[in-house]
């Protein structure tokens, strides 16, 4: 088993590799000029109004509460996914039964408004 | 030493070190990005004591899914990325001796403690469809699984009644 980890660890190291090869690169080759426009937020060439640190609405913690609960349903899931083609039928409808149950909770939000942008 | 314990110290280090910079940073955002790796590296740990389900649950559930809920609370809570604001408050002295009794605790229960040294059974390879299976069985979990399902749904219902604006 820990081989197989050995190659997820590989594939780790390359994508660090990869991700600060781009950053380094482009410091390698792009002029060194300073100016205070290149240091300004920048966002499809729109500039930022304001503050860049601003506060959001509590009601978008609902959003991350309800993606943590998807989360977990995930986890409870794949154990039954890598087993599905060993098991008999009626444990689907037993994971159908658990999906729907967190569907209807879903369903309630998304009545009740709490997936509107605020 | 062997490659094994090797990487155990770098995991430990990873976990130790991160653990370390998230309640000494001053900025809040870096210090949540702190407990990220943190949580890596104790994914790492479970990767070396061969449970794959659990690092992967570690990998999934804490570095995916608490980090963004962290984040998300320093994102929502004002003046929190101020780091004028002292890094600690009155209460300091009294956390400071719950934390040193709990320390003592762990620390005389460790040493204390007969550790056994015999080398643990092999791992089966198929271990997380084992799981899945016997997740589903009527006479193993499924009663639990399907009652996880309710205890979701009561936080989901739970969640935005509290968190919704009256």
């Amino acid at each position: 088993m820990l081989n197989q980890f050995a190659f997820i660890g590989f594939l780790l190291i390359v994508a660090l590799i990869l991700g600060a090869a781009t950053p380094i690169l482009a410091r390698l080759v792009r002029p060194q000029k300073a100016i205070p426009r290149k240091l300004e937020m920048d966002e499809c060439d729109m500039r930022t109004h304001g503050e860049t640190w601003v506060e959001f609405k509590a009601q978008y913690y609902t959003l991350v509460i309800v993606f943590l609960l998807f989360d977990v349903a995930a986890v409870f899931l794949l154990p039954w996914a890598l087993a599905y083609n060993t098991l008999e039928l009626y444990t689907a409808i037993e994971v159908i039964a658990f999906i729907l149950m967190l569907l209807g909770g879903l369903v309630y939000l998304w009545r009740k408004g709490a997936l509107e942008w605020l | 030493m062997t490659l094994q314990q090797i990487l155990f110290l770098i995991f430990s280090a990873i976990t130790l070190i991160a653990a370390l910079m998230v309640v000494t940073r001053r900025n809040l955002c870096h210090a949540a990005l702190f407990m990220v790796l943190s949580f890596f590296g104790v994914a790492g740990l479970y990767v070396l004591l061969e449970a794959p389900f659990l690092a992967g649950v570690q990998v999934f559930i804490y570095v995916g899914g608490i980090s963004t809920l962290i984040i998300f609370a320093i994102v929502l809570t004002r003046d929190v990325v101020d780091p004028t604001l002292p890094p600690h408050n009155r209460q300091w002295i009294a956390g400071a001796l719950v934390m040193a009794l709990l320390c003592s605790v762990l620390i005389w229960t460790v040493l204390g403690y007969q550790w056994t040294t015999t080398t643990p059974g092999q791992v089966p390879a198929d271990s997380i469809a084992r799981l899945g299976t016997i997740l589903v069985d009527p006479e193993g979990f499924l009663l639990p699984f399907e009652v996880t399902s309710v205890l979701l749904f009561a936080v989901l219902i739970g969640a935005i009644t509290i968190a919704r604006e009256r």
